[in-house]
């Protein structure tokens, strides 16, 4: 048993956290955050790096690696919170290679490879998905359904209305289907699975980077003539931030490794992973607020975005009650199972 | 990452499971008290040791079977799963010995291992006292050098099983005049002497599983201490390092069983379908999981990489919560049995209530992760 990263895996999380720490600065973070515009130049870097494709088959234009692989990049992505349609595309992709016919794959898989072509993924309900993250910026969108079907849609075929959500790092849109518009897909949920990982994988950078925000200013911050940190009403709060993110990585990276290696397991520990991450997003993430007291709650500082990211992260796919919800039917059924057996 | 056994271990597992399914004891004795039950104990580890599975972590040379970190913790698991009882010498498996094995001179380990792991000779630990728990470099009990031997006068509490007991490992104050953590030794005492007197401590489930110790003028030879004379907080961090790691994991399956004990009766109940039980319990089934991961993560990143992480201190504060409120939502859904004296729900509800505190407080726990995990600065207290 082993719960480390190989050397390439290892050398995959150093080179995208170098890359990112250069070029999404918060500065630059914050320019196209207040702008609500993609960072176009870092997303052709990082399409010309072959990040899109890192978990498309090669077959399809991609790089063919893991989930796992995937996942490092969207926890680094979460961490920094690069404007990029990264996240969006990806799970899109994974729901398309897994449920999509040969055709459907050959026509749109080399584009999400190459960062040619942007897709989303929303949940929807009889066509209409209230909230689409990436939907304003995607040429193919996917939607799927509860009962797990699932349709693929050409922007044009869609209605696509842009929100303006509160995370202004990426954007979203209301996405509805009129009956029969676009292609049906088959059955969603293996790739859903996938989909749910990505996002609580970028849920732990986000925790990851919260936490690490918020030590260094609670170490800095001085009141009553010592640093805040020391107060245990303040470190037994970053303790909690700790446990909750920690919790949330174990179960992601467990949902990632279940998806090439035990698909069996994917949909009971991606749901897992989602409840688990959906929680920590939003609670580790309003702690950090918080702990920066009154400098916490300006536009100014960074920790904000943050807050805003994990909260539209928490509800994509359906939050953390949801999966709970899915999670007991796991059990009732495994019960079942064994009671029948 | 490969989230599986290897071969080997499998095949360690799979041995320790059929020899459990053939030799696992029968329910605990109800008539003849806590004694009966720790006869009943004493005699399952006689069968252990007979068998080679008394401590498979102990190296060959004292009797185990050199097992891995992942071996030893795949052990815990098993015992847990087939619930079967702790063996009766538990710390000195877990505690005393592997303490032996570090600081221990060639002539304690030749003549304390083998009784220890055949359970002929029985060990407590007599560390916490009624003015030092979390602060445990704050004890008082004292010893002082009287020829060969030392005379120790104090106060020991937390003692469990030290009624059964031959030995105790025993921190005390051995130099009064300097630094709290400086002046401390750890010796091996004698139980069974009239200057040390045992007081069952009843604990708020009605029964004693801990004792006070009061120790008198208490004698003990020079060749019973152990790592050296004013070493003894280096070698009490031993003992208590070994505390978690095996235990831990019998603890966390111990969780798993209560868990789907509850989910099988919420099932029964029609439950599982209601929003409000499915939620709580879906999220207990989350955490559960998550503490089986990170204890995982933990023990296998010590074994591959040599360090361990911060789960340590996370695990246990997790499985202490956790273990609360799955006790607590299993009043909700069991009822009024959960609520009467005698059944095994309302043992386990108020037994929890014990998890948060002993092993290390939920709060020192907090503390832990903020200074040494996150590195956050310490208040300083005025003395």
């Amino acid at each position: 048993m082993d719960f480390g990263f190989t050397d390439d895996q290892r050398e995959i999380q150093r080179t995208a956290r170098d890359l990112l720490s250069e070029r999404a600065t918060p500065a630059r973070v914050r320019e196209h955050a207040e702008a609500r515009t993609v960072d176009e130049t870092l997303w052709r870097e990082l399409s010309g790096l072959g990040w899109p494709g890192i978990a498309i088959s090669e077959e399809h234009g991609g790089q063919g690696l893991g989930q796992i692989e995937l996942s490092i990049l969207c926890e680094e992505l979460g961490r920094s919170l690069a404007p990029v349609p990264f996240l969006p595309s990806a799970m899109a992709a994974a729901v398309i290679e897994q449920a999509g016919s040969a055709e459907q794959c050959e026509r749109w898989l080399p584009g999400l490879a190459s960062g040619e072509t942007i897709g989303a993924l929303g949940a929807a309900v009889d066509g209409v998905a209230e909230l689409v993250i990436g939907g304003a910026d995607a040429q193919v969108l996917v939607l799927v359904e509860d009962d797990g079907s699932g349709q693929l849609l050409g922007a044009d075929e869609a209605e696509v209305s842009p929100l303006a959500a509160i995370d202004p790092t990426r954007s979203a849109a209301r996405v509805s289907a009129a009956d029969g518009a676009g292609e049906p897909l088959g059955d969603v949920c293996a790739g859903l699975g996938r989909a749910l990982v990505s996002v609580s994988s970028e849920l732990v950078g986000v925790c990851d980077r919260a936490l690490a925000m918020t030590v260094d200013y609670v170490k800095e911050r001085h009141q009553f003539g010592v640093p805040v940190g020391a107060y245990q009403a303040v470190s037994h709060r970053c303790a909690q931030m700790l446990l909750d993110t920690e919790k949330a990585r174990s179960t992601a990276a467990f949902a990632a490794w279940t998806a090439d290696a035990d698909p069996e397991r994917l949909a009971e520990a991606a749901a897992m992973a989602k409840a688990s991450a959906s929680d920590a997003g939003r609670e580790v993430t309003a702690s950090a607020i918080q702990a920066h007291g009154g400098i916490g709650f300006t536009w100014e500082a960074d920790v904000h975005w943050l807050y805003k990211r994990a909260q539209l992260d928490a509800a994509l796919l359906g939050g953390a009650k949801r999966h709970r919800a899915q999670l007991a039917a796991i059990l009732a059924d495994r019960l079942g199972a064994s009671a029948a057996a | 990452m490969d989230l599986t056994f290897s071969g080997q271990e499998t095949a360690f597992r799979d041995e320790l499971r059929e020899w459990l399914s053939v030799n696992k004891p029968g329910p605990a004795p109800t008539s003849e008290g806590e004694d009966g039950q720790y006869a009943w104990r004493r005699e399952w580890q006689r069968k252990l040791y007979d068998a080679g599975w008394a401590a498979p972590a102990w190296p060959t040379e004292y009797g185990g079977r050199g097992a891995s970190l992942t071996e030893s913790a795949i052990y815990f698991e098993e015992l847990g799963r087939a619930r079967v009882p702790m063996a009766a010498n538990v710390l000195g498996l877990l505690l005393g010995g592997p303490t032996l094995m570090v600081w221990g001179s060639d002539e304690q380990k030749e003549r304390y291992l083998s009784p220890i792991l055949s359970g002929e000779e029985i060990w407590c630990q007599g560390f916490s006292e009624p003015d030092a728990g979390s602060d445990l470099a704050s004890l008082k009990t004292k010893a002082v050098k009287d020829g060969e031997e030392w005379v120790v006068t104090g106060q020991k509490v937390w003692t469990s099983g030290a009624q059964y007991s031959k030995w105790c490992m025993l921190v005390a104050r051995s130099d009064s005049g300097i630094a709290k953590h400086k002046g401390l030794t750890y010796f091996l005492m004698d139980m069974e002497q009239d200057a040390v007197q045992v007081r069952p401590l009843r604990q708020i489930t009605g029964e004693a599983e801990f004792n006070e110790l009061f120790i008198e003028e208490a004698r003990i030879p020079d060749a019973n201490v152990v790592g050296g004379v004013g070493n003894g907080w280096k070698v009490a961090l031993t003992t208590l390092m070994n505390e978690r790691a095996g235990l831990g994991f019998a603890l966390q399956i111990r969780l798993r069983q209560l868990l789907d004990d509850v989910i099988a009766i919420a099932a029964g109940r029609g439950l599982l379908e209601d929003p409000l039980y499915a939620d709580a319990i879906a999220e207990l089934h989350v955490r559960c999981e998550s503490i089986r991961l990170l204890a995982w993560k933990g023990l296998t990143d010590v074994e591959r990489y040599g360090q361990p992480g911060p789960e340590g201190s996370l695990v246990k504060w997790l499985w202490s919560d956790t273990n609360q409120r799955l006790t607590q939502l299993a009043v909700d859904i069991v009822g009024a049995d959960a609520l009467t004296v005698g059944e095994s729900w309302s043992y386990e509800l108020l037994r929890a209530r014990g998890n948060t505190i002993e092993g290390g407080t939920t709060e020192v726990l907090k503390n832990i992760i903020a200074e040494r995990v996150l590195g956050l600065p310490r208040l300083k207290v005025a003395a």
